[in-house]
């Protein structure tokens, strides 16, 4: 179909800083004992993409996901790992490899997201409406509707820092307006042109840029060349693309070379100039012919996801916690692994005390063991775990190799792997980071806890 | 379903043409409309002076053969009982669409009847014709038998009762008889009787090749089985359809595109402008009759200029093979209409009649230079010089009514406001696409004066009218008009009220095929398209009429206006009088489509 695929899967992300760390880059975080990346492959395997590049910040990092994918995916996908320097953002790891997009059209995924829309919805959007790029939108997730009030409270309070304020068109397929996280201010500013041009626009704030992006080779090659400066696709590039689609052609520098460049490198607008004559353009939307032609310019458009879709990104450590828990909660279907009859998995190869009970939705891996009386719900933990007696885990994720002594109690946390939790020690709302020891008798709230 | 039964018997020898008004009829009209159904049906035949058509006959006839492998002899001949009655000089032509439909008393059906229905019940009343019949015919009598018997056993056994007594099968028969019926209609041709497969296979394969595919029956429970192994697109079929309109395709609307959407990126699934072109069908992104024709042409030239044939096949082979995967695919997004149907006889003609000496460069420019003549010539020029023509006929003061939103006729208007004519318009509209009101956008941003109505209005606002301009998806060739649902009953209510009706057409669109009613084929659009009614949750009556067995609702696409309401055709060949569609038709073929 004339697409190309590029995965950013990040390197070593900041905001997840306990996490991950220079073993584990971001692209390998298990998310419910599966290294995150895998859920964007397998996704794109299943529909039927098998040449992919992924783009890796720091060699380090292209280093270690390169022979995880090569391992894990060695005859389903043929995938190219590239490394880009760190630090470039989004849009500038597609600038640092945009010498190797030749397809016509490229779908571009970020390596956090944990979907099951089909990127085949997006990209034939993208082709039906020949748009210069199609941005995929969802819902902005709600924290999981049976959570303790402490963490739902805790998400809701997280929510606003990334709002995204989404122009609509009349038919939900045209993007008019973005604005994004940061920017947003008490008041909307919308430009009366576009307005004139369109008549009416739906102005919605629950939806959420997913980072997923069908985009029109030739434009974004140009922009990225123009806009040197620009790092970031969801905050930069695509708004700028959605600004400049209204913008006629004399006015403004940069706009009239996205004009043109609009104009030539859509081969098949040109062929259809006849088509266009005979007013074919959409009878819903004969406004829209302003929108495509009047101005020369490009389209952008959206495809929003249904509400039964599940669509999340792993971009915060309670974003973490939420698509481990959904992972292997409600949306278990992504997680690839068939759920016993109490809901849970439990690896045959584990070891479980006497009065130890696995609650619903959590999954033990392999090779773990517990001791008696112990209590887990809604977690996941990690392959060779050695957890002692009388120790309750809650809605945490607990890596690999971890240990934890007796009396400990584990709420909302993150541990990672080798991590080894000294005797009652109680956890709450804490990430611990790789190889951290957690003394004895400590107790821990909302803590970040990591090696010097 | 018992408005389907009268025809039969009562008809002396089954001659006599039967002819179904569906719509309105204006009763004012005294003459052809119902009363006395074989002089409009006369229109077509009895207009074309005779001796002409045997002239024509044979030049046509051989080229047709080597052209098309599908409107040959001895089919026409085993159709010839069938299809007798609707004129002899006709039948040569008639044979690629006279087969028989299933529901709805279309004037070959009642032979049919009479013919199958005495097969079965035993030899004797076909003993008497047997001297007269011809090999092919013959031929064709016993796979009739046969296929009756088929059904008759299947209808048998399914009643689990006596299924295995033969004397009890005989009984049955008239009860059985209309699932007997109903099959062996649509297995005459390509019989698909799943038990005799063996000894039917060898005549099978020759018609085949002889007779054109018929069009999908849809309520035919086989063939839909069948036709769903093989799609691409995987549909479900909406529920609580309307009886007399089972044998066409309807899905639930939805469902296709997210299958089509899952299937985006399979390898070799389709060439990506084809698909593209299908998507935009799916979701009425491209509708109306020229934008659909030249957006599937242009798909098709894209998919002409990508491709190169693969090893050790033959150009013309395998180009045509892939051109029909891809029309099949287009069928599954929306049934094509008559003028795509002509476009792409068009096309696979000239991949046929490719010389063979031509390199596959040479082949593939001179195939795209033909698509691009075709959209220019017979769409563009075709539109203009219709323009030209029409525009003659607009004088100042005059108050022109259009219904939906024609392309040809908007470009009438504009052309005509250009000229400085001074003109008022009445858009006529009708729910549920609306069409009319992106007319009314553009014509009142050119300062045309303008009045927006609905359809429930069109026979008060009538009075003031002095033309009606209408737009047609195809002009048959009995001079019916086959358009937009809505389009007879505006040409109707003009007609009484004396008002000419000028349709527009281009050429292309033609066909010369025969339709007395709007019944046997047509669209179902989205039911929910007419279910659903804006402006709130109050007027949502119907919200979840699916679920209602009692409930059918019909969304209809098409219908057709009979010759007597239209006053005049605009051609790219001038201005015709509705009858006159044969000669263009014929020459027209000749001339230009199967050079």
């Amino acid at each position: 179909m004339d697409f190309q695929v590029v995965v950013l899967a990040g390197g070593t992300s900041e905001t997840l800083s306990p996490l991950v760390s220079k073993d584990v880059p971001k692209a390998l975080l298990p998310v419910a004992n599966r290294p995150l990346l895998s859920y964007a492959l397998d996704l794109l395997e299943a529909s039927d993409l098998k040449d992919l590049i992924v783009v890796v910040e720091g060699q380090e990092a292209a280093r270690l996901v390169g022979a995880w994918v090569s391992s894990a995916y060695l005859d389903r996908l043929c995938v190219e790992v590239l490394a880009v320097s760190e630090d470039l953002g989004s849009a500038g790891a597609l600038r640092a490899i945009s010498k190797r997009l030749t397809a016509n059209d490229i779908l571009v995924i970020s390596g956090d997201l944990v979907t099951d829309v089909l990127p085949g919805a997006v990209a034939a959007t993208h082709r039906r409406n020949g748009a210069a790029v199609t941005a995929l939108l969802c819902s902005v997730p709600v924290s999981g509707p049976s959570e303790t009030a402490s963490s739902s409270g805790k998400d809701k309070a997280k929510k606003p820092n990334r709002l995204n304020i989404v122009g609509l068109d009349k038919t939900k397929q045209f993007l008019l307006h973005i604005v994004s996280g940061t920017d947003v201010e008490k008041d909307v500013r919308v430009h009366k042109r576009k307005i004139q041009a369109v008549g009416q626009m739906e102005i919605r704030s629950d939806l959420m840029d997913a980072h997923l992006y069908a985009f029109k080779r030739t434009i974004l090659q140009d922009v990225l060349e123009q806009k040197e400066a620009y790092r970031s696709i969801r905050l930069e590039v695509l708004p700028y693309l959605v600004r400049s689609q209204l913008r006629s052609a004399p006015s403004g520098g940069h706009g009239t070379t996205v004009g043109e460049t609009g104009n030539s490198a859509v081969l098949s607008s040109g062929n259809l100039q006849c088509l266009s004559q005979h007013h074919v353009i959409t009878p819903s939307a004969f406004k829209q012919d302003a929108l495509s032609r009047s101005h020369g310019g490009h389209r952008c458009c959206a495809y929003i996801a249904t509400k039964s879709k599940y669509c999340h990104r792993l971009n915060s450590i309670q974003s973490y916690c939420d698509i481990n828990r959904d992972v292997i909660g409600e949306a278990s279907h992504l997680s690839g692994y068939s759920f016993s009859a109490q809901n849970n998995i439990i690896h045959p190869s584990s070891v479980l005390g006497s009065k130890t009970t696995i609650g619903p939705h959590c999954i033990l891996a392999e090779g773990s063991q517990l001791g008696d009386k112990c209590s887990v719900k809604r977690s996941v933990i990690g392959r060779h775990c050695r957890i002692s007696s009388n120790v309750k885990i809650v809605n945490s994720v607990v890596m690999n190799h971890v240990v934890i002594e007796d009396g400990c109690h584990i709420q909302g946390s993150v541990v990672c792997n080798n991590v080894q939790l000294q005797e009652r020690s109680v956890l709450k709302d804490c990430q611990i980071g790789a190889g951290y020891i957690v003394t004895a008798g400590s107790e821990h709230k909302a803590e970040s806890l990591a090696r010097k | 379903m018992d408005i389907r039964r009268p025809p039969p018997r009562s008809s002396s020898g089954g001659v006599e043409p039967r002819f179904r008004q569906v719509g309105f009829v204006t009763s004012a009209e005294p003459g052809p409309a119902a009363a006395s159904p074989p002089a409009s049906d006369g229109l077509s035949p009895v207009m074309i002076p005779p001796p002409l058509i045997h002239d024509h006959l044979p030049a046509p006839a051989p080229e047709l053969e080597s052209l098309m492998p599908s409107s040959p002899p001895p089919a026409s001949s085993s159709r010839l009982d069938a299809g007798s009655d609707l004129g002899d000089d006709d039948d040569d032509v008639d044979v690629s669409w006279a087969r028989p439909r299933p529901p709805p008393p279309a004037l070959p059906e009642p032979n049919k009847r009479d013919l199958t229905e005495t097969k079965s019940e035993g030899h004797p009343t076909s003993v008497p014709q047997k001297p007269k019949l011809s090999k092919a015919e013959r031929r064709a009598i016993q796979e009739a038998q046969r296929a009756a018997k088929a059904a008759a056993k299947e209808a048998g056994s399914k009643s689990t009762a006596k299924a295995s007594d033969v004397n009890t099968k005989i009984s049955k028969q008239p009860k059985a008889g209309k699932a007997a019926l109903k099959k062996d209609v649509t297995q005459v041709n390509p019989p698909a009787a799943s038990d005799k497969k063996t000894d039917e296979r060898l005549p099978d394969k020759d018609r085949k090749k002889d007779v054109p595919q018929p069009r999908m029956q849809f309520d035919d429970v086989h063939r839909v089985v069948k036709a769903k192994k093989r799609s691409v697109v995987n549909q479900s079929e909406a529920r609580n359809r309307v009886e007399l309109f089972r044998h066409l395709p309807q899905y639930a609307h939805g469902t296709q595109l997210p299958e089509l959407e899952s299937k985006f990126f399979q390898p070799d699934l389709m060439h990506p402008s084809v698909y593209k072109v299908g998507l935009q069908y799916l979701s009425d992104d491209i509708s109306g009759g020229n934008a659909r024709c030249i957006a599937m042409l242009l798909a098709f030239r894209e998919a002409i200029n990508d491709y190169s044939t693969p090893a050790e096949k033959i150009l013309s082979r395998d180009l045509t093979a892939k051109i029909s995967s891809y029309v099949s695919f287009l069928i599954e997004c929306r049934p094509l209409s008559i003028s795509m149907g002509n476009a792409i006889r068009f096309l696979k003609n000239r991949i046929t009649k490719l010389p063979l000496a031509l390199s596959e460069s040479e082949a593939k420019a001179s195939l795209q230079s033909d698509i691009d003549r075709f959209i220019n010539e017979k769409i563009i020029v075709a539109g203009k010089v219709i323009v030209s023509h029409a525009v003659t006929k607009i004088r100042d003061d005059d108050v022109l009514l259009t219904y939906g939103s024609p392309s040809v006729v908007e470009m009438i208007f504009d052309h005509a406001h250009e000229l400085g004519k001074k003109f008022r318009v009445v858009v006529v509209d009708s729910r549920p696409n609306l069409e009319g009101q992106g007319l009314l956008r553009r014509l009142v941003a050119k300062g045309i004066s303008c009045t927006y109505t609905h359809i429930n209005a069109v026979s008060y606002i009538m009075h003031e009218v002095t033309r009606v301009f209408l737009g047609a998806s195809s002009v048959l060739s009995n001079g019916t008009v086959y358009s937009r649902v809505g389009t007879s009953s505006v040409a109707m209510v003009a007609h009484a009220f004396g008002v000419p009706v000028l349709m527009c057409c281009e050429a292309y669109k033609f066909h010369e095929r025969v339709q007395l009613d709007s019944i046997c084929f047509n669209e179902l659009g989205d039911p929910d398209a007419i279910s659903r009614v804006p402006g709130g949750e109050s007027l949502s009556h119907l919200k979840n009429w699916a679920e209602n067995e009692n409930l059918h609702i019909l969304n209809l696409k098409y219908d057709i206006t009979p010759a007597d309401y239209v006053s005049m055709l605009i051609t790219d060949y001038g201005m015709l009088p509705p009858t006159s569609v044969p000669v263009i038709v014929r020459e027209y073929r000749r001339e230009h489509v199967w050079i």
